[in-house]
Protein backbone atom coordinates (compact mmCIF):
# COMPACT_ATOMS: atom_id res chain seq x y z
CA UNK A 1 0.00 0.00 0.00
CA UNK A 2 3.43 2.31 -0.33
CA UNK A 3 1.57 4.12 -3.44
CA UNK A 4 1.70 7.32 -1.75
CA UNK A 5 5.00 7.48 -1.93
CA UNK A 6 5.57 6.05 -5.19
CA UNK A 7 3.49 8.90 -6.71
CA UNK A 8 5.22 10.38 -9.44
CA UNK A 9 3.22 12.88 -11.92
CA UNK A 10 6.23 13.13 -14.28
CA UNK A 11 3.47 16.26 -16.15
CA UNK A 12 4.37 18.16 -12.82
CA UNK A 13 7.87 17.46 -12.71
CA UNK A 14 8.59 18.84 -16.50
CA UNK A 15 5.07 20.82 -16.80
CA UNK A 16 6.29 23.57 -20.38
CA UNK A 17 9.21 21.64 -20.87
CA UNK A 18 10.45 21.09 -24.28
CA UNK A 19 12.34 17.66 -23.06
CA UNK A 20 10.46 14.46 -21.48
CA UNK A 21 12.89 13.16 -19.49
CA UNK A 22 12.03 8.95 -19.48
CA UNK A 23 11.34 7.87 -16.08
CA UNK A 24 12.36 4.24 -16.44
CA UNK A 25 15.88 5.01 -18.45
CA UNK A 26 16.18 8.56 -18.18
CA UNK A 27 16.61 9.70 -22.28
CA UNK A 28 15.83 13.08 -23.02
CA UNK A 29 13.15 12.57 -25.36
CA UNK A 30 10.95 15.82 -27.09
CA UNK A 31 7.97 16.20 -25.68
CA UNK A 32 6.03 16.29 -29.01
CA UNK A 33 7.90 12.91 -29.56
CA UNK A 34 6.82 11.41 -26.34
CA UNK A 35 3.14 12.44 -26.62
CA UNK A 36 2.93 11.12 -30.18
CA UNK A 37 4.18 8.12 -29.09
CA UNK A 38 1.70 8.23 -27.04
CA UNK A 39 3.70 8.22 -23.50
CA UNK A 40 5.67 5.52 -24.50
CA UNK A 41 9.72 6.01 -24.52
CA UNK A 42 11.35 4.92 -28.14
CA UNK A 43 14.75 4.04 -26.77
CA UNK A 44 13.46 1.63 -23.64
CA UNK A 45 9.75 1.14 -24.55
CA UNK A 46 9.09 1.92 -21.58
CA UNK A 47 4.88 2.18 -21.23
CA UNK A 48 4.58 5.73 -18.92
CA UNK A 49 1.24 6.12 -16.90
CA UNK A 50 -1.61 7.92 -18.42
CA UNK A 51 -4.78 9.64 -17.43
CA UNK A 52 -8.16 7.90 -18.19
CA UNK A 53 -9.19 10.26 -20.61
CA UNK A 54 -6.45 9.66 -22.57
CA UNK A 55 -6.90 6.08 -22.87
CA UNK A 56 -10.19 6.55 -23.91
CA UNK A 57 -9.62 8.37 -26.66
CA UNK A 58 -6.81 5.82 -27.48
CA UNK A 59 -9.34 2.93 -27.25
CA UNK A 60 -12.96 4.32 -28.21
CA UNK A 61 -13.83 5.30 -31.24
CA UNK A 62 -13.83 9.29 -31.99
CA UNK A 63 -17.48 11.20 -30.22
CA UNK A 64 -18.81 7.71 -29.77
CA UNK A 65 -17.94 7.79 -25.80
CA UNK A 66 -20.77 8.26 -23.58
CA UNK A 67 -20.05 9.32 -19.70
CA UNK A 68 -21.70 7.22 -16.72
CA UNK A 69 -22.52 8.42 -13.43
CA UNK A 70 -20.03 11.60 -13.02
CA UNK A 71 -21.78 12.71 -10.20
CA UNK A 72 -20.79 9.98 -8.25
CA UNK A 73 -17.92 11.25 -6.29
CA UNK A 74 -15.75 10.29 -3.34
CA UNK A 75 -18.10 9.44 0.49
CA UNK A 76 -16.51 10.02 3.83
CA UNK A 77 -18.35 7.39 5.92
CA UNK A 78 -15.83 7.59 8.59
CA UNK A 79 -15.34 11.37 8.48
CA UNK A 80 -11.47 10.36 8.24
CA UNK A 81 -8.65 12.38 9.26
CA UNK A 82 -5.14 11.88 9.14
CA UNK A 83 -2.11 13.32 9.89
CA UNK A 84 -2.58 15.93 7.22
CA UNK A 85 -5.98 16.55 8.01
CA UNK A 86 -9.18 15.40 6.71
CA UNK A 87 -9.90 13.32 4.09
CA UNK A 88 -13.14 15.13 2.48
CA UNK A 89 -11.08 17.92 1.60
CA UNK A 90 -8.48 15.83 0.07
CA UNK A 91 -11.14 14.15 -2.05
CA UNK A 92 -12.57 17.35 -3.33
CA UNK A 93 -9.50 19.24 -4.41
CA UNK A 94 -8.72 15.58 -5.99
CA UNK A 95 -11.92 15.79 -7.88
CA UNK A 96 -11.40 19.27 -8.96
CA UNK A 97 -7.62 19.30 -9.95
CA UNK A 98 -8.35 16.26 -12.55
CA UNK A 99 -12.43 16.60 -13.47
CA UNK A 100 -12.75 13.52 -12.76
CA UNK A 101 -15.55 12.59 -10.57
CA UNK A 102 -13.51 9.38 -8.67
CA UNK A 103 -11.15 7.21 -9.29
CA UNK A 104 -12.50 5.51 -12.33
CA UNK A 105 -13.99 6.83 -15.13
CA UNK A 106 -17.19 4.28 -16.72
CA UNK A 107 -19.25 4.40 -19.64
CA UNK A 108 -19.81 2.73 -23.06
CA UNK A 109 -18.46 3.76 -26.60
CA UNK A 110 -17.44 1.71 -29.54
CA UNK A 111 -14.64 -0.02 -30.82
CA UNK A 112 -14.57 -0.56 -34.05
CA UNK A 113 -17.77 -2.55 -34.81
CA UNK A 114 -18.48 -3.65 -30.98
CA UNK A 115 -20.36 -1.20 -28.72
CA UNK A 116 -18.59 -1.99 -25.01
CA UNK A 117 -19.06 -0.66 -21.75
CA UNK A 118 -15.45 0.35 -20.40
CA UNK A 119 -14.45 1.32 -16.84
CA UNK A 120 -10.93 2.88 -16.94
CA UNK A 121 -8.91 3.67 -13.58
CA UNK A 122 -6.80 6.57 -13.04
CA UNK A 123 -3.71 6.41 -11.15
CA UNK A 124 -3.41 9.94 -10.31
CA UNK A 125 -6.58 9.72 -8.30
CA UNK A 126 -5.62 9.11 -5.19
CA UNK A 127 -3.24 6.39 -6.65
CA UNK A 128 -6.30 5.10 -8.30
CA UNK A 129 -7.82 3.65 -4.58
CA UNK A 130 -10.75 1.44 -4.73
CA UNK A 131 -13.55 3.32 -2.21
CA UNK A 132 -17.37 3.13 -2.19
CA UNK A 133 -17.82 5.59 -5.08
CA UNK A 134 -15.23 3.82 -7.48
CA UNK A 135 -16.98 0.09 -6.30
CA UNK A 136 -20.35 1.93 -7.50
CA UNK A 137 -19.27 3.42 -10.41
CA UNK A 138 -18.25 -0.32 -11.57
CA UNK A 139 -20.73 -1.82 -10.00
CA UNK A 140 -23.04 0.47 -12.49
CA UNK A 141 -21.02 0.10 -15.39
CA UNK A 142 -21.41 -4.00 -15.03
CA UNK A 143 -25.38 -3.71 -14.77
CA UNK A 144 -25.33 -1.13 -17.98
CA UNK A 145 -22.86 -4.00 -19.86
CA UNK A 146 -25.78 -6.66 -18.58
CA UNK A 147 -29.12 -4.76 -19.07
CA UNK A 148 -27.53 -4.03 -22.47
CA UNK A 149 -25.46 -7.35 -23.41
CA UNK A 150 -22.50 -5.39 -23.73
CA UNK A 151 -18.89 -6.71 -23.26
CA UNK A 152 -16.72 -5.23 -20.17
CA UNK A 153 -13.65 -3.94 -20.38
CA UNK A 154 -12.25 -3.19 -17.30
CA UNK A 155 -8.50 -0.85 -17.30
CA UNK A 156 -6.80 -1.08 -13.97
CA UNK A 157 -4.49 1.41 -12.21
CA UNK A 158 -4.34 0.99 -8.51
CA UNK A 159 -2.30 0.82 -5.25
CA UNK A 160 -5.53 -0.51 -3.74
CA UNK A 161 -8.05 -0.23 -1.25
CA UNK A 162 -8.66 3.26 -0.23
CA UNK A 163 -7.88 3.53 3.61
CA UNK A 164 -9.51 6.45 4.46
CA UNK A 165 -12.69 4.65 4.01
CA UNK A 166 -11.72 1.64 6.33
CA UNK A 167 -13.96 -1.43 5.96
CA UNK A 168 -16.22 0.23 3.45
CA UNK A 169 -13.25 0.57 0.47
CA UNK A 170 -11.99 -3.32 1.61
CA UNK A 171 -16.20 -4.15 0.87
CA UNK A 172 -15.92 -3.23 -2.52
CA UNK A 173 -13.31 -5.87 -3.43
CA UNK A 174 -16.38 -8.15 -2.47
CA UNK A 175 -19.20 -5.76 -4.35
CA UNK A 176 -16.89 -5.37 -7.96
CA UNK A 177 -16.34 -9.22 -8.09
CA UNK A 178 -20.24 -10.21 -7.01
CA UNK A 179 -21.13 -7.82 -10.27
CA UNK A 180 -18.11 -9.83 -12.15
CA UNK A 181 -20.51 -13.52 -11.44
CA UNK A 182 -23.48 -11.72 -12.67
CA UNK A 183 -21.56 -10.90 -16.24
CA UNK A 184 -20.24 -14.35 -15.93
CA UNK A 185 -23.95 -15.60 -15.19
CA UNK A 186 -25.22 -13.61 -18.26
CA UNK A 187 -22.20 -15.21 -20.22
CA UNK A 188 -21.00 -11.58 -21.63
CA UNK A 189 -17.23 -11.24 -22.28
CA UNK A 190 -15.75 -9.58 -19.46
CA UNK A 191 -11.80 -8.27 -20.14
CA UNK A 192 -9.53 -7.10 -17.88
CA UNK A 193 -6.57 -4.39 -19.37
CA UNK A 194 -3.56 -4.40 -16.25
CA UNK A 195 -2.13 -1.01 -16.52
CA UNK A 196 0.83 0.01 -14.32
CA UNK A 197 0.54 -0.07 -11.72
CA UNK A 198 -2.42 -3.30 -10.42
CA UNK A 199 -1.68 -3.87 -6.81
CA UNK A 200 -3.36 -4.63 -3.63
CA UNK A 201 -7.08 -5.12 -3.36
CA UNK A 202 -7.69 -4.34 -6.98
CA UNK A 203 -5.67 -7.26 -8.15
CA UNK A 204 -7.16 -9.35 -5.59
CA UNK A 205 -10.46 -8.58 -6.70
CA UNK A 206 -12.11 -8.08 -10.16
CA UNK A 207 -8.00 -7.47 -12.32
CA UNK A 208 -7.12 -10.78 -12.64
CA UNK A 209 -10.20 -12.70 -13.14
CA UNK A 210 -10.84 -11.46 -16.66
CA UNK A 211 -12.02 -14.32 -19.45
CA UNK A 212 -8.79 -12.84 -21.04
CA UNK A 213 -6.33 -10.83 -19.00
CA UNK A 214 -4.27 -8.56 -20.91
CA UNK A 215 -1.32 -6.19 -19.14
CA UNK A 216 1.14 -3.14 -20.62
CA UNK A 217 4.60 -4.48 -20.83
CA UNK A 218 6.48 -3.98 -17.76
CA UNK A 219 3.21 -3.30 -15.50
CA UNK A 220 3.68 -4.14 -12.14
CA UNK A 221 0.86 -6.61 -10.69
CA UNK A 222 0.78 -8.03 -7.35
CA UNK A 223 -0.51 -8.43 -4.07
CA UNK A 224 1.82 -7.51 -1.51
CA UNK A 225 4.34 -4.36 -1.95
CA UNK A 226 7.78 -5.32 -2.41
CA UNK A 227 9.49 -4.48 0.63
CA UNK A 228 6.69 -5.90 2.84
CA UNK A 229 7.89 -9.63 1.28
CA UNK A 230 11.18 -8.83 1.64
CA UNK A 231 10.09 -8.27 5.05
CA UNK A 232 8.49 -11.02 5.69
CA UNK A 233 10.88 -13.59 3.94
CA UNK A 234 14.23 -11.96 4.22
CA UNK A 235 15.13 -12.52 0.90
CA UNK A 236 16.03 -10.69 -1.91
CA UNK A 237 13.25 -10.72 -5.03
CA UNK A 238 14.28 -11.59 -8.11
CA UNK A 239 14.10 -8.63 -10.74
CA UNK A 240 11.37 -9.15 -12.58
CA UNK A 241 9.08 -10.17 -9.84
CA UNK A 242 5.66 -8.72 -10.22
CA UNK A 243 5.77 -7.71 -13.80
CA UNK A 244 3.49 -8.65 -16.54
CA UNK A 245 5.63 -10.82 -18.14
CA UNK A 246 6.32 -12.54 -14.54
CA UNK A 247 2.59 -12.81 -14.30
CA UNK A 248 2.15 -14.36 -17.83
CA UNK A 249 5.28 -16.78 -17.34
CA UNK A 250 3.41 -17.99 -13.94
CA UNK A 251 0.05 -18.61 -16.10
CA UNK A 252 -1.71 -15.06 -14.81
CA UNK A 253 -1.99 -12.98 -17.69
CA UNK A 254 -2.79 -14.16 -20.95
CA UNK A 255 -1.17 -11.29 -23.62
CA UNK A 256 1.14 -8.64 -22.94
CA UNK A 257 0.00 -5.76 -25.60
CA UNK A 258 2.00 -2.68 -26.46
CA UNK A 259 -0.35 0.53 -26.08
CA UNK A 260 0.22 1.21 -29.49
CA UNK A 261 -1.58 -2.12 -30.37
CA UNK A 262 -4.25 -2.26 -27.96
CA UNK A 263 -7.06 -1.14 -29.69
CA UNK A 264 -6.63 -3.48 -32.71
CA UNK A 265 -5.94 -5.92 -30.45
CA UNK A 266 -8.99 -5.79 -28.55
CA UNK A 267 -11.20 -5.46 -31.88
CA UNK A 268 -9.89 -8.59 -32.96
CA UNK A 269 -10.13 -10.33 -29.58
CA UNK A 270 -14.19 -9.11 -29.40
CA UNK A 271 -14.43 -10.47 -33.15
CA UNK A 272 -14.06 -14.19 -31.50
CA UNK A 273 -17.74 -13.47 -29.85
CA UNK A 274 -20.11 -15.44 -31.99
CA UNK A 275 -22.89 -14.56 -30.08
CA UNK B 1 -1.46 -10.02 32.93
CA UNK B 2 -2.11 -9.84 29.53
CA UNK B 3 -2.69 -6.03 28.81
CA UNK B 4 -2.02 -2.89 29.88
CA UNK B 5 -5.80 -1.81 30.61
CA UNK B 6 -6.02 -4.67 33.02
CA UNK B 7 -3.32 -3.63 35.29
CA UNK B 8 -6.50 -1.70 37.70
CA UNK B 9 -6.87 -5.50 38.90
CA UNK B 10 -3.90 -6.93 39.41
CA UNK B 11 -3.98 -5.78 42.83
CA UNK B 12 -7.27 -7.20 43.60
CA UNK B 13 -6.33 -10.15 42.48
CA UNK B 14 -3.16 -10.01 44.35
CA UNK B 15 -5.35 -9.77 47.82
CA UNK B 16 -7.57 -12.14 46.88
CA UNK B 17 -4.99 -14.66 46.16
CA UNK B 18 -3.53 -13.96 49.73
CA UNK B 19 -7.21 -14.04 51.04
CA UNK B 20 -7.75 -17.74 49.31
CA UNK B 21 -4.51 -18.90 51.04
CA UNK B 22 -5.29 -17.51 54.29
CA UNK B 23 -8.40 -19.46 54.08
CA UNK B 24 -7.42 -22.63 53.00
CA UNK B 25 -5.51 -22.65 56.50
CA UNK B 26 -8.97 -22.31 58.02
CA UNK B 27 -9.38 -18.29 58.32
CA UNK B 28 -13.14 -18.20 58.30
CA UNK B 29 -13.09 -14.21 58.14
CA UNK B 30 -10.79 -14.65 55.03
CA UNK B 31 -12.56 -16.68 53.08
CA UNK B 32 -15.82 -14.21 53.43
CA UNK B 33 -13.38 -11.16 52.83
CA UNK B 34 -12.08 -12.81 49.20
CA UNK B 35 -16.01 -13.14 48.16
CA UNK B 36 -16.46 -9.96 48.71
CA UNK B 37 -13.23 -8.91 46.82
CA UNK B 38 -14.02 -10.80 43.85
CA UNK B 39 -17.72 -9.51 43.11
CA UNK B 40 -15.51 -6.42 43.05
CA UNK B 41 -12.91 -7.54 40.62
CA UNK B 42 -15.98 -9.10 38.66
CA UNK B 43 -17.64 -5.29 38.48
CA UNK B 44 -14.40 -3.67 37.81
CA UNK B 45 -13.69 -6.11 35.13
CA UNK B 46 -17.19 -5.91 33.45
CA UNK B 47 -16.25 -2.07 33.82
CA UNK B 48 -13.10 -1.70 31.92
CA UNK B 49 -13.98 -4.09 29.10
CA UNK B 50 -17.41 -1.97 28.78
CA UNK B 51 -15.23 0.98 28.33
CA UNK B 52 -12.29 -0.57 25.63
CA UNK B 53 -10.79 1.71 23.14
CA UNK B 54 -10.26 0.73 19.10
CA UNK B 55 -6.39 -0.33 20.10
CA UNK B 56 -7.54 -1.95 23.32
CA UNK B 57 -9.92 -4.61 21.39
CA UNK B 58 -6.81 -4.77 18.41
CA UNK B 59 -4.83 -6.99 21.54
CA UNK B 60 -7.69 -8.48 22.61
CA UNK B 61 -8.30 -9.85 19.28
CA UNK B 62 -4.65 -10.81 18.70
CA UNK B 63 -4.02 -12.80 21.82
CA UNK B 64 -3.36 -16.60 21.38
CA UNK B 65 -5.66 -17.78 24.44
CA UNK B 66 -9.16 -16.84 22.15
CA UNK B 67 -10.49 -20.00 20.70
CA UNK B 68 -9.08 -21.30 17.54
CA UNK B 69 -11.03 -22.91 14.79
CA UNK B 70 -9.14 -26.39 16.01
CA UNK B 71 -10.64 -26.10 19.04
CA UNK B 72 -14.20 -24.56 17.00
CA UNK B 73 -14.07 -27.90 15.51
CA UNK B 74 -12.95 -30.64 17.90
CA UNK B 75 -14.65 -28.45 21.15
CA UNK B 76 -17.87 -27.24 19.71
CA UNK B 77 -18.69 -29.44 16.96
CA UNK B 78 -20.06 -33.02 17.53
CA UNK B 79 -18.16 -34.46 14.72
CA UNK B 80 -15.56 -32.97 11.98
CA UNK B 81 -14.10 -34.61 8.98
CA UNK B 82 -11.28 -32.27 7.80
CA UNK B 83 -10.51 -32.53 3.96
CA UNK B 84 -7.30 -31.70 2.38
CA UNK B 85 -5.62 -30.27 -0.33
CA UNK B 86 -6.64 -27.71 -3.57
CA UNK B 87 -6.31 -30.76 -5.52
CA UNK B 88 -3.92 -28.41 -7.79
CA UNK B 89 -0.73 -27.50 -5.62
CA UNK B 90 -0.79 -28.90 -1.92
CA UNK B 91 -2.55 -28.75 1.47
CA UNK B 92 -1.76 -25.16 3.24
CA UNK B 93 -2.51 -25.70 6.88
CA UNK B 94 -3.39 -22.05 7.28
CA UNK B 95 -7.21 -22.92 6.14
CA UNK B 96 -8.58 -25.60 8.01
CA UNK B 97 -11.74 -27.31 6.07
CA UNK B 98 -13.99 -30.11 6.80
CA UNK B 99 -17.66 -31.29 7.25
CA UNK B 100 -18.30 -30.52 10.63
CA UNK B 101 -21.73 -31.52 12.60
CA UNK B 102 -23.26 -29.78 15.91
CA UNK B 103 -26.17 -32.33 17.28
CA UNK B 104 -28.23 -32.65 13.96
CA UNK B 105 -26.77 -29.40 11.74
CA UNK B 106 -24.34 -30.41 9.46
CA UNK B 107 -22.16 -27.63 7.66
CA UNK B 108 -18.89 -27.11 5.90
CA UNK B 109 -16.48 -25.22 8.08
CA UNK B 110 -13.86 -23.59 6.36
CA UNK B 111 -11.73 -20.93 8.26
CA UNK B 112 -8.01 -19.19 9.08
CA UNK B 113 -6.32 -21.81 11.41
CA UNK B 114 -3.92 -19.64 13.56
CA UNK B 115 -1.97 -21.98 16.54
CA UNK B 116 -2.70 -22.85 20.22
CA UNK B 117 0.92 -23.60 20.85
CA UNK B 118 4.43 -21.70 19.40
CA UNK B 119 4.93 -24.78 17.56
CA UNK B 120 1.55 -25.06 16.13
CA UNK B 121 1.74 -21.44 14.55
CA UNK B 122 4.66 -22.15 12.85
CA UNK B 123 3.35 -25.09 11.37
CA UNK B 124 0.41 -23.31 10.28
CA UNK B 125 2.21 -20.10 9.09
CA UNK B 126 0.01 -18.32 11.87
CA UNK B 127 -3.02 -18.42 10.00
CA UNK B 128 -1.64 -16.38 7.04
CA UNK B 129 -2.53 -18.78 4.20
CA UNK B 130 -1.52 -19.62 0.62
CA UNK B 131 -3.08 -19.22 -2.36
CA UNK B 132 -3.99 -22.94 -2.18
CA UNK B 133 -5.51 -22.15 0.76
CA UNK B 134 -8.01 -20.08 -0.55
CA UNK B 135 -8.35 -22.46 -3.42
CA UNK B 136 -8.94 -25.37 -0.84
CA UNK B 137 -11.75 -22.81 0.66
CA UNK B 138 -13.17 -22.38 -2.22
CA UNK B 139 -12.93 -26.07 -3.20
CA UNK B 140 -14.67 -27.39 -0.37
CA UNK B 141 -17.14 -24.40 -0.72
CA UNK B 142 -18.08 -25.94 -4.05
CA UNK B 143 -18.51 -29.61 -2.60
CA UNK B 144 -20.72 -27.64 0.10
CA UNK B 145 -23.01 -26.72 -2.69
CA UNK B 146 -23.18 -29.84 -4.39
CA UNK B 147 -23.87 -31.38 -1.03
CA UNK B 148 -26.65 -29.07 0.00
CA UNK B 149 -24.44 -28.27 3.31
CA UNK B 150 -24.57 -24.81 4.55
CA UNK B 151 -21.09 -23.13 4.67
CA UNK B 152 -19.67 -21.77 7.71
CA UNK B 153 -16.65 -19.23 7.50
CA UNK B 154 -14.46 -18.40 10.72
CA UNK B 155 -12.40 -15.47 10.11
CA UNK B 156 -9.36 -14.97 11.87
CA UNK B 157 -5.86 -13.83 9.90
CA UNK B 158 -3.93 -10.86 10.07
CA UNK B 159 -3.58 -11.04 6.42
CA UNK B 160 -2.88 -13.56 3.29
CA UNK B 161 0.65 -14.17 3.26
CA UNK B 162 2.79 -11.97 1.57
CA UNK B 163 5.84 -14.28 0.18
CA UNK B 164 7.15 -14.62 -3.09
CA UNK B 165 5.81 -18.26 -3.98
CA UNK B 166 2.29 -17.08 -2.79
CA UNK B 167 3.06 -13.98 -5.53
CA UNK B 168 4.07 -16.48 -7.89
CA UNK B 169 1.05 -19.16 -7.61
CA UNK B 170 -1.59 -16.37 -7.68
CA UNK B 171 -2.43 -15.18 -4.34
CA UNK B 172 -4.28 -11.97 -5.75
CA UNK B 173 -6.22 -14.18 -8.13
CA UNK B 174 -6.91 -17.42 -5.66
CA UNK B 175 -8.92 -14.00 -3.28
CA UNK B 176 -10.10 -12.26 -6.64
CA UNK B 177 -11.58 -16.09 -8.08
CA UNK B 178 -13.37 -16.82 -4.23
CA UNK B 179 -15.18 -13.33 -4.31
CA UNK B 180 -16.24 -13.92 -7.38
CA UNK B 181 -17.41 -17.37 -6.87
CA UNK B 182 -18.78 -16.84 -3.46
CA UNK B 183 -21.11 -13.87 -4.86
CA UNK B 184 -22.99 -16.96 -6.57
CA UNK B 185 -22.67 -19.97 -4.62
CA UNK B 186 -25.97 -21.76 -3.93
CA UNK B 187 -25.58 -23.10 -0.84
CA UNK B 188 -26.24 -21.01 2.44
CA UNK B 189 -23.16 -19.00 4.20
CA UNK B 190 -22.33 -17.60 7.18
CA UNK B 191 -19.42 -15.86 8.42
CA UNK B 192 -18.02 -15.11 12.01
CA UNK B 193 -15.16 -12.81 12.37
CA UNK B 194 -13.39 -14.53 15.48
CA UNK B 195 -10.46 -12.89 15.61
CA UNK B 196 -8.58 -10.75 13.57
CA UNK B 197 -10.23 -9.98 10.92
CA UNK B 198 -7.09 -8.34 8.34
CA UNK B 199 -7.95 -7.32 5.00
CA UNK B 200 -8.09 -8.75 1.62
CA UNK B 201 -6.94 -12.22 3.28
CA UNK B 202 -9.81 -11.97 5.48
CA UNK B 203 -12.47 -10.84 2.89
CA UNK B 204 -11.29 -13.93 0.69
CA UNK B 205 -13.35 -16.33 2.98
CA UNK B 206 -16.28 -13.65 3.78
CA UNK B 207 -18.65 -12.76 1.21
CA UNK B 208 -21.51 -14.22 3.44
CA UNK B 209 -25.35 -14.07 3.68
CA UNK B 210 -24.70 -13.33 7.02
CA UNK B 211 -21.48 -12.17 8.61
CA UNK B 212 -21.29 -11.88 12.34
CA UNK B 213 -18.14 -10.33 14.66
CA UNK B 214 -17.48 -12.26 17.88
CA UNK B 215 -17.22 -8.59 20.35
CA UNK B 216 -13.77 -8.18 20.77
CA UNK B 217 -13.02 -9.01 17.02
CA UNK B 218 -11.31 -6.88 14.91
CA UNK B 219 -12.23 -6.45 10.96
CA UNK B 220 -10.00 -3.77 8.66
CA UNK B 221 -8.59 -2.68 5.75
CA UNK B 222 -5.49 -2.72 6.59
CA UNK B 223 -4.19 -3.44 10.09
CA UNK B 224 -3.59 0.14 12.07
CA UNK B 225 0.19 -0.14 12.39
CA UNK B 226 -0.01 -0.53 8.35
CA UNK B 227 -2.31 2.53 8.43
CA UNK B 228 -0.15 4.53 10.89
CA UNK B 229 2.97 4.01 8.76
CA UNK B 230 1.38 5.51 6.00
CA UNK B 231 -0.84 7.81 6.89
CA UNK B 232 0.99 9.15 9.89
CA UNK B 233 4.48 7.90 8.77
CA UNK B 234 4.56 6.75 12.09
CA UNK B 235 4.00 3.07 12.79
CA UNK B 236 3.26 4.09 17.11
CA UNK B 237 0.33 6.40 15.85
CA UNK B 238 -0.91 2.83 15.42
CA UNK B 239 -3.69 3.51 18.20
CA UNK B 240 -4.93 6.81 16.56
CA UNK B 241 -5.24 4.65 13.18
CA UNK B 242 -7.15 2.09 15.00
CA UNK B 243 -9.52 4.65 15.85
CA UNK B 244 -10.14 6.16 12.50
CA UNK B 245 -10.34 3.16 10.87
CA UNK B 246 -13.37 1.93 12.62
CA UNK B 247 -12.58 -1.80 12.73
CA UNK B 248 -14.65 -2.83 16.09
CA UNK B 249 -17.69 -4.65 15.92
CA UNK B 250 -20.15 -1.98 17.12
CA UNK B 251 -18.40 -0.08 14.51
CA UNK B 252 -19.18 -2.26 11.72
CA UNK B 253 -22.62 -2.81 12.80
CA UNK B 254 -22.90 0.60 12.86
CA UNK B 255 -21.27 1.14 9.02
CA UNK B 256 -24.21 -1.77 8.22
CA UNK B 257 -21.24 -4.27 6.87
CA UNK B 258 -22.30 -6.88 9.53
CA UNK B 259 -25.53 -8.33 10.41
CA UNK B 260 -24.27 -9.08 14.55
CA UNK B 261 -22.64 -9.09 17.12
CA UNK B 262 -21.60 -12.69 19.50
CA UNK B 263 -20.85 -11.41 22.71
CA UNK B 264 -17.82 -12.47 24.72
CA UNK B 265 -18.31 -13.20 28.47
CA UNK B 266 -16.87 -10.54 30.49
CA UNK B 267 -12.87 -10.37 30.50
CA UNK B 268 -12.99 -11.63 26.71
CA UNK B 269 -12.94 -15.14 24.84
CA UNK B 270 -9.01 -15.72 26.06
CA UNK B 271 -10.27 -15.80 29.88
CA UNK B 272 -13.36 -17.82 29.15
CA UNK B 273 -12.87 -19.59 25.77
CA UNK B 274 -15.55 -22.44 26.35
CA UNK B 275 -18.41 -20.31 27.30
CA UNK B 276 -17.47 -18.16 24.48
CA UNK B 277 -17.70 -20.98 22.00
CA UNK B 278 -20.91 -21.66 23.30
CA UNK B 279 -21.69 -18.33 22.67
CA UNK B 280 -20.62 -19.05 18.45
CA UNK B 281 -22.36 -22.26 18.82
CA UNK B 282 -25.82 -20.85 19.19
CA UNK B 283 -25.55 -18.13 16.66
CA UNK B 284 -24.49 -20.78 14.31
CA UNK B 285 -27.49 -23.14 14.75
CA UNK B 286 -29.95 -19.71 14.91
CA UNK B 287 -28.44 -18.35 11.66
CA UNK B 288 -27.86 -21.89 10.06
CA UNK B 289 -32.16 -22.73 11.13
CA UNK B 290 -33.15 -18.85 8.75
CA UNK B 291 -30.62 -19.44 6.40
CA UNK B 292 -31.75 -22.44 5.53
CA UNK B 293 -35.62 -21.57 4.58
CA UNK B 294 -34.43 -19.17 2.16
CA UNK B 295 -34.23 -20.82 -1.28
CA UNK B 296 -30.95 -21.55 -4.03
CA UNK B 297 -32.28 -17.94 -6.01
CA UNK B 298 -33.20 -16.02 -3.54
CA UNK B 299 -30.04 -16.20 -1.88
CA UNK B 300 -27.65 -15.54 -4.71
CA UNK B 301 -29.92 -12.76 -5.29
CA UNK B 302 -30.28 -11.01 -1.65
CA UNK B 303 -26.40 -11.61 -1.37
CA UNK B 304 -25.76 -9.72 -4.52
CA UNK B 305 -27.73 -6.99 -2.76
CA UNK B 306 -26.52 -7.37 0.30
CA UNK B 307 -23.03 -6.22 -1.16
CA UNK B 308 -24.20 -3.78 -3.94
CA UNK B 309 -25.58 -1.39 -0.96
CA UNK B 310 -22.39 -1.37 0.60
CA UNK B 311 -20.87 1.97 -0.13
CA UNK B 312 -23.88 3.07 -1.90
CA UNK B 313 -23.95 7.01 -0.12
CA UNK B 314 -24.68 9.41 -3.24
Amino acid sequence: MGWFEKKVDTEAIVPDAIWQVCPSCKAHIMKDEWVKNIKVCPKCNYHDRMGCRERIKLLIDDGTFREFNDHIVPSDPLNFSDAKGPYAEKAAATVKKLGISESVITGSGNIGNTRVVIAVMDFRFLGGSLASGTGEKILLAVEHAIRFKRPFIMLSASGGARMHEGIISLMQMAKTCAAVSKLEKAGLPYISILTDPTTGGVSASFALIGDVNIAEPGTLIGFAGRRVIEQTIKQKLPKDFQTAEYLKTHGFVDHIVERKNMKSFLENLLSYRLK
Amino acid sequence: MDFDFEAPLEELKEKIKLLDEKAAAGDATASSKAAQLRKKLEAQTARIYSTLEPWDKVQLARHPGRPTITRYSKEMCDDFIEIHGDRVFGDDPAMLCGFARIGDQRFMLIGHRKGDTVEQNIEYNFGMANPEGYRKAMRAMHLAEKWHLPVVTMVDTSGAFPGLEAEARGQAEAIGRNLMEMAALETPILTIVTGEGGSGGALGIAVGDRILMLENAVYSVISPEGCASILWRDGTKAPEAAKALHITSSDLAELKVIDGIIPEPVGGAHSHPEATMENVKAAIISNLKELEKVSASHLTENRYKKFAAIGRFN
